[in-house]
């Protein structure tokens, strides 16, 4: 424990977000991420993950609204910059991937161009000259005759193809931070590994680190080394993901891990149906602090031994 | 795309006969003749044996089969007939109209778009503001003002209380005589493309790729500019194209009212009058607008949606 612990390159603080002024939607979430680390944020639908991420990013649509807390990244508040400091951190030093490959891209745009849009913007190129450096993004996320694909649009590729795209513009311009919001959950299951294994190979060469947002055990416990279980707008639970399986603290981490279909499992019951997690959890124990819930400042002295 | 027009053109073909054919049957059923409405004009003197006569000469007492098959006959060889009243071929009749009207749709239709699409785009980038609601609010105005009262309207203020403009008529190369019939004619046309572009801009910046690009860090205009005004003008076109295609038609009661000599009030002197061929010919050039507007539409669409193909 002596030794000194490394920055964080995203704190968030006991963020809150509401409708209004009323913070009903997330009530005061607090994690750390470190540089080149990735985070899992696990949780059902409707548990507040995503639009955790999309607060990092400025991204929340109206009525939705940061209510309170702080998101610092690199040590600075965002919520504290204006709205034009922002949008120069957006796609430039941090960048998102999201759920819907198929309809994230703009139809009436070639590929290339859209990966292009970045270094136009923010390395200030020219558009001949982005445009050849789209096709190096391309190469990097390992789509085929790179040349060829960036006159494509996007009804012409598959959904891996574009969300490879996706990934190639979120990390155009080697952010420090990638959130990804349901990066696979559209996708293929053989797709599916492909698109992590490349998340995961780029973010570790570029020391990118990376929020991964998924409603998915078996992609969080691939990806990430520590995770936080989200449950009705809280952290109810952050672990090591290892220990996270081994010995869930909060009962609706319990009950997410029993939740998972598995073949012969008993989670899938005679009714034919999949439990649901209400019958697991008793609701008296939902989106409450767990009494050994271990704290977020604790984790991270954890994490940079 | 050259076997798209070509299949296109083909595809008329049917349209016009119906439509033809919906002429004939709503002519053999409405009372009145083209010799009745002569005698109506005064000429009581018109005889049993001058009205068999003009009967024999017009081929009126002919069954209405017959009749119906001798006009298919002529405009297979593009031939649009004899007028009853000027004795002159209709085309000869319609010729000189067809600039006049066409000049006139596309006029009015510069007037909405100029203003219409703005105005949309203006009211979905501030959604529940003022300029939102004043901006609908004047749309809803356009849509519901007679146009006959708001050309007249017009008329008192631009030409009669202030003398900027000529109040009617035409005048082959003057753009004073098109403005205020453009405007009366386009401010219908005008609303609804500000209603259609504020849907259609609200509909796009919800769309998971307008997040991307915001998430791209994207400044907004550059964001509107190259992400969201082509996928609007995508959805507007379609308003544009039936827009313009059924405006020759919806001139009637302007050309009327500003002494346009268009294919629409020329339409409405010959229905008037029961002269049946140029009835008829005015509406296939009306409806040969309508369709030749539409084919180009889908033609634009091809241009700049590059999932449709036209093949």
């Amino acid at each position: 424990m002596s030794k000194t612990v490394p920055a964080s390159i995203l704190s968030v603080r006991d963020l809150r977000i509401g409708i209004g002024n009323q913070s009903d939607l997330l009530h005061g979430v607090s994690f750390d991420i470190l540089p080149g680390e990735t985070y899992g944020l696990v949780g059902e639908s409707g548990s507040g993950k995503s639009i955790t991420g999309l607060s990092v990013l400025g991204l929340l649509k109206r009525p939705l609204q940061v209510t309170g807390g702080s998101i610092l990244f690199r040590e600075q508040d965002v919520l504290k910059l204006n709205k034009r400091e922002r949008r120069r951190l957006r796609g430039d030093r941090m960048a998102m991937v999201f759920q819907e490959p198929m309809t994230a891209l703009n139809p009436l745009a070639t590929v290339g161009r859209q990966i292009a849009e970045m270094f136009v913007v923010h390395r200030g190129l020219s558009w001949a000259q982005a445009r050849l450096k789209a096709v190096e993004a391309l190469e990097t996320v390992h789509v085929p005759a790179p040349d060829e694909r960036a006159r494509s649009y996007p009804h012409q590729l598959s959904g891996g193809m574009r969300q490879r795209v996706m990934i190639a513009i979120a990390l155009a311009c080697r952010p420090d931070l990638l959130i990804a919001d349901e990066p696979t959950t559209a996708l293929d299951v053989t797709v599916q590994a492909e698109v992590l294994k490349l998340i995961a190979e780029l973010c570790q060469r570029e020391g990118t680190a990376v929020l991964l947002v998924s409603h998915d055990l078996g992609v969080i416990a691939n990806m990430c080394r520590r995770v936080g279980v989200m449950d009705r707008g809280r952290l109810v639970e952050e672990q090591d993901t290892r220990a996270l399986f081994e010995t869930p603290l909060h009962p609706y981490t319990r009950g997410l891990l029993a939740a998972r279909p598995r073949l012969g499992s008993r989670t899938i019951s005679e009714r034919g149906r999949l439990t649901e997690l209400d019958e697991l959890v008793a609701d008296t124990q939902r989106g409450r602090d767990a009494p050994t819930l271990v704290t977020p400042r604790g984790m991270l002295a954890e994490a940079g031994r | 795309m050259l076997r798209f027009i070509l299949r296109r053109t083909l595809q008329i073909i049917p349209t016009l006969l119906v439509v033809v054919l919906i002429i004939f049957v709503i002519f053999s059923v409405v009372p009145g003749s083209f010799i009745s409405s002569l005698m109506s004009e005064g000429r009581n003197a018109t005889n049993a044996d001058v009205m068999a006569h003009l009967n024999q000469q017009f081929g009126l007492d002919k069954p209405l089969l017959v009749r119906l098959g001798d006009y298919l006959w002529g405009l297979a060889q593009f031939d649009l007939g004899i007028s009853y009243r000027t004795r002159e071929p209709v085309w000869n009749v319609i010729e000189p109209r067809l600039w006049p009207s066409i000049k006139l749709a596309l006029a009015a239709m510069f007037f909405a778009a100029i203003i219409g699409i703005p105005l949309g785009f203006i009211a979905a980038l501030k959604p529940g503001s003022m300029i939102d609601s004043g901006t609908m609010m004047l749309a809803i105005s356009g849509l519901s003002l007679p146009e006959f009262w708001f050309g007249l309207l017009l008329m008192y203020v631009f030409a009669l209380q202030l003398g900027w403009l000529p109040s009617f008529g035409y005048q082959a190369d003057s753009i004073r005589h098109i403005i205020l019939p453009a405007i009366a004619l386009g401010v219908s046309p005008m609303a609804l493309l500000a209603r259609t572009t504020r849907a259609g801009v609200l509909d796009v910046m919800n769309a998971d790729f307008v997040r991307t690009a915001r998430a791209k860090g994207l400044s907004e205009p550059r964001l509107v500019r190259g992400h969201v005004a082509r996928n609007v003008l995508v959805l507007v076109l379609t308003t544009l194209g039936l827009q313009v295609g059924s405006l020759m038609g919806q001139a009637i009661v302007i050309e009327k009212l500003f002494s346009w000599p268009g294919i629409g009030s020329l339409l409405v002197d010959s229905v008037a009058a029961r002269d049946i061929p140029v009835v008829q010919g005015a509406v296939i050039v009306i409806v040969l607008w309508f369709l030749v507007i539409n084919m180009l539409v889908d033609v634009a669409y091809a241009a700049i949606d590059p999932r449709i193909k036209v093949t």
